[in-house]
């Protein structure tokens, strides 16, 4: 649904500034969202401040710094901390990215720190994914065969196996549909690049047999057509893959098999 | 509240079997209008100004009447077709029903005035 301001329960307050850490010659400001379901209060803006000294290069340490040693509260996914995992992913000084491989230094004055844009907040950073994993679940993610399978593994040459370069990479960590105005208006029924990414990377792998199955799965007006090329997609991809072209790839299957 | 399982609720009604053909009219239609465009707006923009008979003349010509009667039905067409994806995009529920008939409707009535008044120019001559 198409919304121009926040819900009343979204408006965003002015939050708590937690104490600087003692004797720090350089120290950086975060203002990070915070949010819990349980206190009942509006979202409010906390401020932190970090010594840099004592402080890792990128986002994520950073903010592992603040939860061990000055608010314990904050709430973050996070997991490999090398663009691996896809689980911390936020929106960090305005774009959507992973915190653990965005570098600091990339950033000019405060580090603003919020969830991904219009998900509903679990709380603080983390946002529920469920319909987003469930639509990817519905692309059949997975090899589709009818031959019985072979002895030793299915076979692919190593032309057909560059194909899947640019989208194997991807990790999940919806950056790219939480960047995008048509996931955010129509996310019910549009599917969002990274679920389309998938799709494509299953369309083009030469082993699967289920191709005009998947191109009739994705045959709609919403799950496929409400992308509009405007490349917020691959712009904000953390990984540097470029969902707005596997989609326009998919729309060209879709045209050839009518000709 | 309803108890719909993620799944359920990321398949919906399931996949409407169309969308392409939508897609590629889009883009047929606007590759269409370049040179239709051109043909309708130079002569047109030439006999602007020239008074009422220099346009009944214009269009009493089978060349220009079969042009603008074409760029009429095509234009009207990718604008109904371009209204659609914006109704889609922004209107939700019944209300995009409802946005998307009188799209329909308004885009017809006026391909089909302009068509009207072309053909009566050109059978009038």
């Amino acid at each position: 649904m198409v919304e121009f301001a926040l819900p009343k329960n979204s408006k965003i307050t002015k939050g708590k500034t937690w104490p600087k850490p003692e004797g720090a010659k350089n120290v950086r400001t975060f203002r990070i969202y915070r949010w819990n379901e349980e206190s009942g209060e509006l979202p409010r803006i906390d401020t932190y401040f970090v010594d840099m000294d004592t402080c890792g290069p990128m986002v994520l340490d950073a903010l592992i710094k603040i939860k061990n040693e000055i608010d314990p509260t904050l709430a973050f996914r996070r997991s490999c901390r090398e663009g691996i995992c896809g689980s911390c992913a936020m929106n960090i000084d305005g774009i959507n990215t992973l915190a653990c491989i965005y570098g600091m230094d990339e950033i000019k004055g405060d580090v603003k720190i919020y969830p991904l844009p219009h998900m509903e907040v679990v709380r603080d950073l983390i946002p529920d994914l469920t319909h987003f994993y469930a639509q990817h679940a519905s692309i059949m993610p997975w090899l589709e065969t009818a031959t019985n399978r072979p002895q030793k593994e299915w076979r692919q040459s190593i032309e057909d196996r560059k194909k899947l370069d640019g989208l194997y990479e991807c990790v999940m960590c919806a950056s790219c549909s939480t960047s995008c105005p048509s996931y955010w208006w129509n996310g019910d029924r549009y599917l969002g690049p990274a679920a389309l990414l998938h799709a494509y990377r299953w369309l083009i792998d030469s082993r699967d047999e289920a191709t005009g199955e998947r191109l009739d799965f994705l045959e709609d007006p919403f799950r496929l057509y409400r992308c509009h090329t405007i490349m917020n997609c691959a712009k904000t991809c953390p990984k540097g893959l470029n969902p707005a072209k596997a989609i326009a790839e998919i729309k060209k299957m879709m045209v050839e098999r009518k000709m | 509240m309803s108890f719909l399982t993620d799944r359920a609720r990321a398949h919906g009604l399931g996949s409407a079997k169309e969308g392409t053909h939508h897609w590629w009219s889009q883009r047929m239609t606007a590759i269409a209008l370049v040179p239709l465009g051109l043909l309708f707006i130079v002569p047109f923009a030439q006999a602007l100004g020239d008074g009422h008979e220099a346009a009944l003349a214009l269009y009493g010509h089978p060349f220009h009447a079969i042009v603008a009667g074409l760029f009429i039905l095509v234009a009207f067409n990718h604008l109904r077709l371009g209204l659609q994806v914006v109704i889609e995009d922004y209107v939700h529920g019944g209300a995009r029903t409802v946005a998307l008939i009188l799209n329909m409707l308004f885009c017809a009535l006026f391909a089909f005035g302009g068509l009207f008044a072309v053909a009566r120019i050109a059978f009038a001559a």
